[in-house]
């Protein structure tokens, strides 16, 4: 590796710096959550290696320290990353160069943060390389996610109850979801998938959640459609 | 849940995350169907509150509590306003739970 391209590298490592300070919490709060719903702690290590998804880790741990069945658990957490499938398509073409394996290895190191710096690079093309770009930023994430994990499930399972530390696991999906409200759509999407949520809590197999999400898509796509309609581009 | 049960959930979530992240990097080449990228951009905000708010306004899974006494409604109304104005997602989830230790003390 020549000085360019460590040079190249340590730009991504520099500009997810101060998203670590993100990470941290967010990778301890699930450590300690898997321990705290029955996970073995290496079992709890395991998911993380091979999960490497915050969102989905968290709402999986709640779903099985509260007894849901497996199928629940499985698609609770597959459609909460459904939004990789989003950021796969918007990075792909400027990865085609790619060995079959460096695929792989990009595709399972993308996270949400590791997307939104890296794209802006991609898109602007300038002098700097991309791959290693995105290579610094995701591999820096990745890290910081598996040591703060560690350190969650650990040395972070013996904070006692009483602290309500289970409350730490709504903050953290709620400080993403305020990011995720950036428009009138998809305030009404989530507005619409909350109020479902709470009222069919009640409803067996935690349908609720699926319940939530698939009518919070089909307003935000309505009130789209009511949109661009009131623009007259339909 | 016994534990080679939840391996195998765990593995299937790992397998099935890859998939989605591989989705369009190495599996299809086509571009994505224009209603499809529209629905999935929803995913993140549909997802989320679909989880944060009955944690907070049907606290234990009881009956639903809008009241002044629910702390975990009024701890996070307050961190979603520091998460809208700081963007920061350790001072977010901090302040939230400065804010649920205090109205505990408090009531």
């Amino acid at each position: 590796m020549d000085d360019k391209q460590r040079r190249d590298l340590m730009t991504g490592v520099r500009d997810i710096a101060p998203i670590l300070l993100g990470v941290i919490p967010f990778a301890m709060v699930s450590g300690i959550t898997a321990v705290g719903a029955g996970i073995p702690k290496h079992i709890a290590m395991l998911m993380s290696l091979s999960m490497f998804a915050g969102a989905s880790q968290l709402a999986a741990n709640q779903l099985i320290g509260a007894g849901a069945a497996w199928f629940v658990i499985i698609y609770t957490a597959l459609v909460i990353n459904a939004r990789f499938v989003v950021y796969s398509a918007s990075v792909a073409p400027y990865l085609q160069s790619l060995s079959s394996p460096a695929k792989w290895l990009y595709a399972y190191l993308l996270t949400d943060q590791g997307y939104a710096l890296s794209v802006l690079r991609f898109r602007r093309g300038d002098n700097l390389d991309p791959h290693l770009y995105y290579l610094g930023i995701s591999v820096t994430i990745w890290l910081t996610w598996q040591v703060f994990s560690a350190a969650g499930i650990y040395l972070g399972s013996n904070i006692p109850e009483h602290w309500g530390l289970d409350f730490a696991v709504p903050l953290c999906f709620l400080a993403v979801l305020v990011q995720a409200l950036e428009d009138r759509e998809s305030i009404v999407a989530g507005a619409t998938a909350g109020c479902i949520a709470v009222f069919a809590l009640p409803l067996p197999l935690n349908t609720n959640l699926i319940l939530g999400v698939m009518t919070g898509i089909g307003a935000g796509l309505l009130s789209e459609h009511l949109r661009h309609r009131r623009e007259g581009r339909f | 849940m016994e534990t080679p049960h939840l391996i195998a959930a765990i593995l299937a979530m790992a397998a099935g995350t890859l998939v989605l992240r591989l989705s369009f990097i190495y599996l299809f080449s086509e571009e994505m169907p224009e209603i499809l990228d529209r629905a999935l951009r929803f995913v993140p905000a549909a997802a989320l509150a679909a989880l944060v708010a009955p944690a907070v306004l049907r606290p234990d899974d009881g009956p639903i509590d809008v009241s002044l006494g629910n702390e975990r409604l009024l701890a996070a109304v307050f961190a979603g306003l520091v998460a809208h104005y700081t963007k920061s997602f350790l001072f977010t989830v901090l302040s939230g739970m400065t804010a649920f230790w205090l109205l505990r003390l408090v009531f």
